[in-house]
């Protein structure tokens, strides 16, 4: 592609950075409207210019996708946005969705050589804009779907991993039908991810898409509960099945008093909020803890815990700490969520760790005992080891705390398949490349099998997946060993 | 969207709805349940499943009316239908020849504990059922009752029917005759429950209680349903609804079930006030989404024609 940027490299990089325009952040902390509100053309133009087209990309080696970035970048530049976006979606099928909750900061900003001196250029903020210019420009053309299989797979969950499986099989002409437990697709998409950071609707148009491609979908099935891997097989005639059912299940602290009422998992604190909506209680019947005036406590420093004491903020809380037992700097969460947390006003309580929940005579929380935290030397994931100081303790009041310190596998299908091998986390293991598991005709990947990750890795293992069933249900080879060697 | 095929009122405020599901129809055991949503906007509530008919592919449930999302259910008709429907959630009783089975049930926990009564006695176990009810107007099933035991007994707490008394009288006066139980299940308001649990734990008789703990999506993803099995938490969806009486702590679990009371008598007043609009906007809401189905379903159909020739 010829290099359309006139500017020589040396005048690019001194463009600064374009600045995302945001919700003033004393008015977004009270409602749940998305806080960036997204480039405008000219400015993406701008910013696509920072780009000096570097013969050798460390944004793309750097994203987990391998996203064409330059040629994007350069197609921006040439304002040519729905080549741009038709160009991303060959390697990223939810550009609309990465582009907002990436943390690019590690993947390919990371890699962008601009940030070695100055500022990244701005690839997640252009990723979402060219993916909004696209859904807004009403010419999302339908890819072409190849000629009818015959055969038909079923995937398990709505998230991430299963919806990228689902576009790519269905473009290959097989019938594909996704299960999802609950009564909204999109996974954690939905159900995790608050509004204010990820609007539904996007979710909902991508779902639409995939429907229009010919994508059946069905909710309110519990794959392992309502029929298992063996009757969708057996019973119901599927060819493949893809499982990608996340790692849901909420990890809590394991100290007295989690059972106090106010004590909160963050899945089922966000879980209430987005998917059953009860910010617009009484509009919508299920409830919540009503936080205003409340002083509420998150446990963790990834971003659930970081989209949980901001939902808390916007629910009316009166204070809305983070509390987390290492520094900041080991915080797992995305750049941009604590640069909007601290704006929010919330407060942010690092080397810190509650040990036990205190509540009064009727079961009502009222506070935390905490230990301050010392960082000792790195563990086996590289992080420095928080232990605590002794005689540090002192009681943070609160009357509601959020446990986010993650989650582990879901169980359910694991423990109706006994043929499939799980680690000793109860993950599912599968075939790094292949997806496949050591059941003849059965595929796993996303959180699923890593454990709680992205969710452009989640896409990347449903893309890997689809590619993995598409052999074998062209091939029929289902290769004993190679399945084994894992 | 699962229709109803039949409804019709069971006693005081409880009323019996048999609804297409098929999926769940074919999978259930006695003792699992469902979690409803009624409309668009409503909240997810779990339901036991009191039989099913795999061939039809409907089951049966019980509601008894006792806030917002059991009396707009109890609203609805035959035809009427409900959002979403998913199931079977939780494990199925735990069935075995035990010898004598005691059932104890207090209001529409009799409509929950006839399948577990019934499995029990197709497993040779000589079953007792002890039904209790509020009043007259509130025993239910009794027919039912009588055909899946071999002993039944009906009490109502100001004795307007049956015996007058409690169902733990009941089961104490059994032990004082002298007979020898081997399992006792209790379903029912916790602090019958509890009380069961108090009077067979000390005889060390294997007693399970059905716990009804606030859910919110029943595949254990949330953990609002957890509940304290001596020191260990257990969630109530996937790890129950029966557990071993004698480890519950029912305090914890009254203590969490009363965690919405302020919000909960707002959406009933709410409700009680705006009743008509409410099942005709959830009518409404349901006939859009026929349309909208349907439609969507003719464009689905002539685009595969047209991608797939
Ligand atoms: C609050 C929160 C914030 C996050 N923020 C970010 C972020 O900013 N950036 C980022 O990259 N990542 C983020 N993540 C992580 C990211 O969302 C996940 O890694 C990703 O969604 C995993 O995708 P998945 O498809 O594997 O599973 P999921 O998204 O978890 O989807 C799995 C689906 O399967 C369904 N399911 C489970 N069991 C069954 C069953 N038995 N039968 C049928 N269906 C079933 C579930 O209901 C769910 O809908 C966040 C996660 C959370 C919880
Ligand atoms: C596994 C399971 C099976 C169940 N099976 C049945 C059944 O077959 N038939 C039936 O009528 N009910 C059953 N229930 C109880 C039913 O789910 C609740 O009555 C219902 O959620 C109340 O919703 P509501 O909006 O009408 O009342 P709400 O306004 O939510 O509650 C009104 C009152 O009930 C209490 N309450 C709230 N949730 C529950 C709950 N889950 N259990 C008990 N009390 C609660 C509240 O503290 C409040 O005092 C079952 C519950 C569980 C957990
Ligand atoms: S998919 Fe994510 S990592 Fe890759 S280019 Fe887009 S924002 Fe960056
Ligand atoms: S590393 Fe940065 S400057 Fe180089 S091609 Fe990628 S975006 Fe452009
Ligand atoms: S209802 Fe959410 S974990 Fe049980």
């Amino acid at each position: 592609m010829p290099d359309a940027n006139p500017l020589p490299p040396k005048e690019r990089i001194k463009i600064p950075r374009v600045r995302m325009p945001e919700l003033d952040a004393g008015l977004r902390a009270h409602n749940f409207d998305e806080v960036n509100l997204g480039l405008c053309p000219e400015a993406a133009v701008g910013e696509s210019t920072r780009c000096i087209a570097c013969l050798k990309p460390g944004c793309q080696i750097q994203c987990p996708v391998g996203v064409k970035i330059k040629e994007v970048m350069a197609l921006i530049h040439a304002g040519e946005f729905l080549a741009a976006a038709a160009k991303m979606r060959e390697d990223n099928a939810l550009p609309a969705i990465t582009g907002r909750v990436c943390p690019q900061e590690s993947q390919c900003e990371g890699g962008c050589v601009l940030g070695k001196k100055g500022q990244p250029v701005a690839i997640g903020n252009l990723e979402r804009f060219i993916a909004d210019f696209e859904r807004h420009s009403g010419q999302l053309g339908l890819p072409r779907i190849e000629p009818a299989t015959g055969k038909s797979v079923a995937i398990v969950g709505s998230g991430p991993a299963g919806l990228s499986a689902a576009g790519d099989l269905v473009q290959k002409g097989h019938r594909v039908r996704v299960f999802e437990a609950l009564h909204e697709l999109g996974g954690v998409l939905v159900y995790g991810i608050p509004e204010f950071r990820l609007p539904k609707s996007i979710v909902r148009e991508e779902v639409d898409n995939l429907r229009r491609m010919g994508v059946e979908f069905e909710t309110n099935v519990v794959v392992g509960k309502s029929v298992t891997l063996d009757e969708l097989m057996r019973v119901e005639g599927y060819d493949a099945i893809f499982v990608a059912t996340g790692a849901g299940l909420p990890v809590f602290l394991g100290v007295p008093g989690e059972h106090l009422n106010g004590v909160y998992s963050a899945n089922e604190f966000l879980t209430r909020t987005n998917l059953m909506r009860s910010y617009r209680f009484p509009e919508f019947d299920g409830p919540i803890y009503d936080c205003r005036d409340r002083d509420v406590i998150v446990v963790g420093g990834g971003n659930t815990a970081m989209d949980a004491v901001r939902t808390a903020r916007r629910l009316g809380a009166k204070t809305a700490t983070l509390v987390y037992r290492r520094s900041e700097a080991e915080m797992p969460a995305r750049v941009e969520e604590v640069k909007h947390a601290r704006e929010e006003g919330i407060e942010f309580r690092m080397l810190t760790n509650p040990i036990e929940f205190l509540g009064d005579e009727k079961g009502w929380l009222t506070g935390a005992r905490c230990v301050r935290m010392q960082l000792g030397a790195p563990d086996e994931s590289g992080r420095r080891r928080p232990a605590p100081v002794p005689g540090s303790e002192a009681i943070l009041p609160a009357h509601v705390a959020i446990i986010g310190v993650g989650t582990t596998a879901n169980p359910l299908i694991q423990s109706t398949t006994p043929d499939l091998a799980t680690n000793k986390w109860n993950y599912i293991v599968a075939h790094p490349e292949t997806m496949r598991t050591p059941k003849r005709g059965v595929f796993a990947g996303g959180d699923i099998v890593t454990g709680g990750a992205t969710v452009i890795l989640a896409m990347g293992a449903g893309r890997k997946a689809a590619r993995g069933i598409d052999e074998y249900l062209r091939t029929g080879e289902w290769d004993k060993e190679h399945a084994n060697k894992l | 969207m699962f229709r109803i095929v039949e409804a019709r009122d069971a006693g005081l405020n409880i009323r019996q709805f048999v609804i297409e599901a098929p999926r769940v129809a074919r999978k259930q055991r006695p003792g699992q349940f469902v979690i409803l949503r009624v409309v668009d906007n409503g909240e997810r509530i779990p339901l036991t499943i009191k039989s099913a008919d795999p061939a039809a592919g409907t089951i049966t449930i019980v509601v008894q009316a006792i806030g917002k999302t059991t009396s707009l259910l109890n609203s609805l008709g035959a035809g009427d239908s409900i959002l979403d429907v998913v199931g079977p959630l939780g494990h199925p009783s735990a069935i075995a020849k035990y010898g004598t089975a005691v059932i104890l049930a207090g209001s529409v926990g009799t409509a929950m504990a006839l399948p577990t009564a019934r499995a029990l006695k197709d497993a040779d176990n000589h079953v007792i059922f002890i039904e209790g009810a509020r009043t007259r107007d509130m025993v239910i099933f009794e027919d039912e009752v009588r055909a899946a035991s071999h002993e039944a007994y009906i009490l109502t707490d100001d004795g307007s029917y049956g015996e007058q008394g409690l169902v733990t009288g009941k089961l104490e006066q059994l032990l004082a005759d002298g007979r020898k139980l081997d399992f006792v299940l209790a379903v029912g308001p916790v602090p019958m429950m509890r009380a069961v649990a108090r009077v067979t734990a000390p005889l060390g008789i294997k007693t399970m209680v059905s716990l009804n703990s606030i859910m919110v999506d029943g595949t254990g993803m949330c953990g609002g349903c957890r509940v304290l099995l001596g020191h260990e938490s257990r969630f109530a969806c996937v790890d129950g609804p029966e557990f071993d009486a004698s480890q519950v702590n029912f305090d914890v679990l009254m203590q969490r079930n009363a965690m919405y009371r302020s919000q909960e008598c707002r959406s009933m007043q709410a409700f009680e006030q705006h009743r008509e609009e409410e099942l005709a906007r959830l009518r409404a809401a349901v006939d859009a989404r026929r349309k909208k189905s349907a439609e969507l379903r003719a464009r689905l159909q002539a685009q595969g024609e047209r991608h797939h020739a």
